[in-house]
Order: C-alpha cells, then structure tokens, then sequence
C-alpha cells in the first residue's frame, strides 16, 4: 500500500483528472489497471432506488462490495461466461459537476454526477443517471479509492435492467 | 375466455412434453392470461412487516392494478384500488408514507385509511341519490393473508387462500420458521427490474435448476474462489453437487426441495460468512434445535427450496430468502420486483450476512441474476422465429418413476399443465 499523506489538500482539477482516468479504464474494460486504483479498504455502493440513505448491513443493496467482492467481481465481468457482459457492453460515461465536498485527513470527499449510456447489440439503449459519490485517499501514488458510492436517479431500475458490468 | 386451444404437447405415453412457443409471444395469449389466470388467481400483494404502524400504506402495480397496501386506523390491513371514485385519478403518489386520509388532486375527494368516503367538497350540489357513504375505495372482491404474505383475489367466486395454496403452505411455514416469534420481515430495499422476456419464462427459471452449471457457471466459480467446497456428484443423474427434488404441490404450485451446499442464513456456515460468523451462527442453530426439534432444524438448515405459488410469486428460500414477483408488461416484456425477508429479531451481524449472501446470488448486481436475465432476453430473442421453429423441447426427465429430480422439468411441466388447463377453460 501506498504511503498516506497527512494533508490531503487537493484541487478541483486533479479529482476531475482522476475522475475522467477512471471512466476512460472502465469504458475500455481496463479492469486490471482500473483495480489499481483501488485502495485495499475500497468498497463500492450502489444503494437501492428507494432508500438511497440505508446502510448497508441493514438495507437491501444493488451491490455492496468490500475490496475482495471487488475484486471477485472483476474476475467475473472479464470472464466470456458472464452472459450479461458476453459480448461486452460498449459504455461511454459522461462526467460533470464535479465537487469536492469535505476534508478529513488523507481523505478527500468529492461528488460527481454522471450519464453513463451502455449499449449491447440487437438490445435497448440503457441510460444510467445519477451522482458518484467517492471517498479519495491521497497517498505518495495518488489518488485511491477508498469507497466509491452510485446512486441512481431513476425511481426503480426499471428499463435499465441489470447493473451486471462496473457502474 | 374459455375453449381456447391446448398450447402444450403432452405424450406421457412416449414420454414427450412440447410447448407452443406462440404461448410466450402471442398478444391474444396476453389478453386470455388477464382473464384466466390473473382475474382468477390468488395474487401476492405484499407482506403484513411491511406495514409496521396504523395508518403505514405502500403504493405498488399488483397484476398491473395500481393498488394502496395500508394499514388502518384500527390495525387491519387493507388493499385498495388506488382510483378516485369520482373521475378515476390515482388518489395516492407517494411509494409510501404514514397518513389518516388518502386525498385526491384533482377534485379533492378525500378517502379515509380504510377506504371509507371521508369527504366530498361541495356535496349541496349533488341531488337526494348521490349517497356518499357509497363512495369509499374499491377494493378487490377478497383479500386474505396466510402468515402475514397477504394476496387479492379479484374473482368472488375463488375459494380461500388457504384452500387455494394448499400444500404450498408447508413450504411458506419452513420460511416463517425460522425466526423464534414467527415473524420474518421485508428488509428495506427494493429490486424493481425489467426484462424483455415473456412472464412465463421467470417462472420457469425461478426452479429450473438444469440451467446452473451453463448459466451460472461464474457464480459457482466465485463460490469456489471463496473456499465453498462443491465436488461434482458422483451420481451422473445429477447434474448439481447435491441431490434435489422437484414437487408438484398441486394447484399449479410447485418447488425444488435440495441438499443445501451453498449456505444458508438460517443456519448453514459457508467460508464466504467468515470465520467470525461461526457461533452466532452455531447459536441460531441451537436456537431453532430447541425450538422445532432436531429434526425440522435440520430440514429448514440444510435444504433450500425454490417455491412458485402460481402463477407468479416466488419464494427462495436459498442462500437468502427473497421474495420475487412479476408481472407481464407486455407480450414481451415483464417487471420484476424482489424483496429480502429475514426474521425480526436478527442480530445486526446476521442481518448483514443475509443481506450479503443475498447479493452473492441475486438481484440486478448480483452475481447470478444478470444472467439469468441474458438468458431470458435471448430465449425472447430468439422466439422471433416461431412460426418457423415452432415447440419448445420440455421432456426432460419424463420417463422418470418416482422422485422427481429439481435438474429435469416435471416441476415447469407442472406449471405449463395447470396454465394450459386454466387458458383452456377446462376443470384446473
């Protein structure tokens, strides 16, 4: 693991740099390279449409996954008899509104909100609205995810199915 | 309508079951299955912990029908048409929400909780045959509870729900069992998914447990990377690590009854829980042994079961307990809404655990129920060609005597018989 920095003042520039890194791994399934990103702690959120605010040891979740699920996850999208990602969909995140929201120590909060359009072929086109939620840990490497946090616009998931590749 | 024609091929002499693919494509079939089966059948609603305080409602589509699921002032609880009396409005937009009165925007009817007329503004201007008190919600002609798992019948002629499940209720009780007051809740949190398939095939793949290994051969990875040991049976008849069942349990209603191997809340350690998990889940155990016996303990600890109520509620009782239901949108295309259950007095350690081995398997970021998904949406896809292609091939295990096994299809030629007699119009 990398060094922890103190101080964890960051601009608004380099979180977006981080932010727009990391849609350009994920949109080219870079998973290997889009894992490095992640601190051994990370965890990733989506919590459900309809109680955004639960926790997740006592509510239902879209997906919560601590560092190792992540990591069985990736396992699991890369490989061909993942059905739902076999072909692969070809995604393209729109990124924007980038905030940081709060310091605390070698963390750094910031928010963003994103459309993230995902297409499989002879299928609808699937549209994913809604705000990214991280908690950023600078270190002597950069920035790394400690928790990354979806939450969805949408009422239900209604049309968009499944979250079956890295949201 | 009845007299409709036979969708099935059923040779029990030959030992060969067909389908008629236009059943899962046809408009026309649509339109029967809202008469026949849907306007007949007892259909789930919603579940009693959902409505924890007098005046608690949760608005939700129940075969389509956009109902209020409340509790009343006095403590019953009711379903209601959520349809002004007066022009037809929905009189209820929250998902839900705590309230005395249901108010209409429109015109302002105002409704009580329990769907009495409370008020209509301006009422001097009606004449002497305008009874208000007649004007309360419409509700469906029966709504009945087994276990707090509370249904609608809109057909008055129906028989009980009771009656109407039948031996399907020894399976909800091994669910409500295992919490030591009997009473499970909904955790909050709901999955509302669509799929771009026909109804029918949820139901069908809600036990099929041919399509494990081919389907879900990443999910049994992950469980292999996580340390759960699952050697391939020895028996070539199985198709799964475990031996398992397939039950008609009459009326249409069915499950698979297996050897548990991938753990289970209640109460079946597996590596993925962690070590840590290990007394309290020894304690949950001991808990239920005193309580039901060793015997029963070890029939709700060490089995899982996967169990349709026809025609469209599931209840898996597996590595978590979920509660699914869908609901045709369309030929084509259907709404599926799934809810975790678990027991109210669990620990918040073990409420956790449910609710992560739920994901381990299920729902829209699990890691089995996307493909479960694909599957269906290529079976639809590939429908296309029916009127070329035309039998869906369903003999599986047909010449078997005895024990059914959860692997072959006597259970989805269970369902396809009890639809086919009901769309058919002949004695269900």
């Amino acid at each position: 693991m990398s060094a922890q920095i103190a101080n964890a003042a960051v601009t608004r520039a380099e979180v977006e740099d981080f932010f727009y890194h990391e849609a350009a791994l994920l949109d080219e399934w870079r998973l290997a390279e889009w894992e490095k990103l992640l601190a051994d702690d990370a965890t990733y959120f989506i919590p459900p449409n309809d109680d955004l605010e639960g926790g997740h040891r006592g509510t239902l979740y879209i997906i919560s996954d601590d560092r190792e699920r992540i990591r069985q996850r990736i396992i699991r999208v890369m490989d061909p008899n993942c059905h739902a990602e076999f072909p692969r969909s070809r995604t393209c995140r729109l990124i924007t509104n980038v905030r940081i929201t709060g310091v605390e120590g070698d963390i750094v909060h910031a928010a963003a909100n994103f459309v993230c359009y995902r297409y499989r072929r002879y299928q609808r086109e699937f549209v994913y609205v809604g705000s990214y939620q991280y908690a950023l840990r600078k270190t002597s490497d950069g920035l790394r995810i400690k928790e990354r946090r979806v939450l969805l616009a949408a009422h239900e998931l209604g049309q968009l199915g499944s979250v079956s590749f890295i949201l | 309508m009845t007299g409709a024609r036979s969708f099935v091929v059923d040779d029990r002499e030959k030992g060969i079951f067909l389908l008629d693919r236009e059943a899962l494509v046809s408009d026309e079939v649509l339109r029967g299955e809202m008469r026949n089966i849907f306007a007949k059948c007892w259909i789930y609603v919603g579940h009693g912990s959902e409505l924890k305080k007098n005046g608690d409602y949760h608005t939700r589509k129940v075969a389509g029908r956009p109902v209020i699921f409340a509790r009343d002032g006095k403590g019953q609880v009711r379903c209601h048409f959520n349809t002004c009396r007066h022009r037809g409005a929905l009189v209820c937009t929250q998902r839900k929400g705590n309230t005395r009165r249901f108010n209409c925007v429109y015109h302002g009817w105002i409704y009580n909780n329990d769907g009495s007329m409370a008020r209509v503004p301006g009422d001097e201007a009606y004449t002497a045959a305008f009874d208000q008190s007649t004007f309360g919600l419409k509700a469906p002609a029966k709504f009945e509870s087994y276990r707090d798992f509370w249904f609608m019948n809109l057909d008055p002629d129906s028989v009980s729900l009771v009656d109407y499940l039948g031996k399907a209720t020894e399976y909800i009780d091994l669910v409500v069992d295992q919490s030591p007051s009997s009473n499970m809740e909904v955790i909050s949190g709901t999955q509302e998914y669509d799929v771009n398939a026909n109804w029918k095939l949820m139901v069908e793949n809600s036990v099929d447990d041919y399509h494990l290994p081919s389907t879900h051969s990443t999910w049994l990875n992950f469980m292999a990377n996580s340390g759960v040991k699952m050697e391939p049976s020895k028996d070539p008849a199985l198709v799964l690590p475990t031996h398992g069942l397939a039950i008609d349990l009459g009326n249409g209603h069915f499950t698979t009854d297996n050897v548990n191997f991938r753990g289970r809340p209640v109460a079946a350690w597996i590596p993925i829980y962690g070590e840590d998990a290990k007394p309290e889940m020894a304690a949950i155990r001991e808990e239920l042994v005193q309580r039901v016996g060793p015997e029963r303990a070890k029939r709700i600890c060490d089995t899982n079961r996967n169990l349709v109520i026809f025609p469209n509620l599931v209840i898996n009782d597996g590595s978590s307990v979920t509660i699914r239901t869908f609901y045709p949108d369309g030929a084509n295309k259907m709404q599926v809404t799934a809810w975790a259950l678990g027991p109210v007095e669990e620990s918040e350690n073990a409420r956790a655990r449910r609710l992560d081995a739920f994901l381990t398997f299920y729902g829209p970021g699990g890691f089995a129920t996307p493909d479960d998904v694909e599957a269906l949406e290529l079976v639809q896809q590939g429908l296309a060609n029916y009127t070329d292609d035309r039998w869906s091939e369903m003999s599986r295990g047909m010449g078997r005597e005895g024990e059914q096994l959860n692997s072959d299809e006597h259970h989805l030629r269970t369902f396809w018989r009890h639809w086919d007699k009901m769309m058919t119009g002949a004695q269900a």
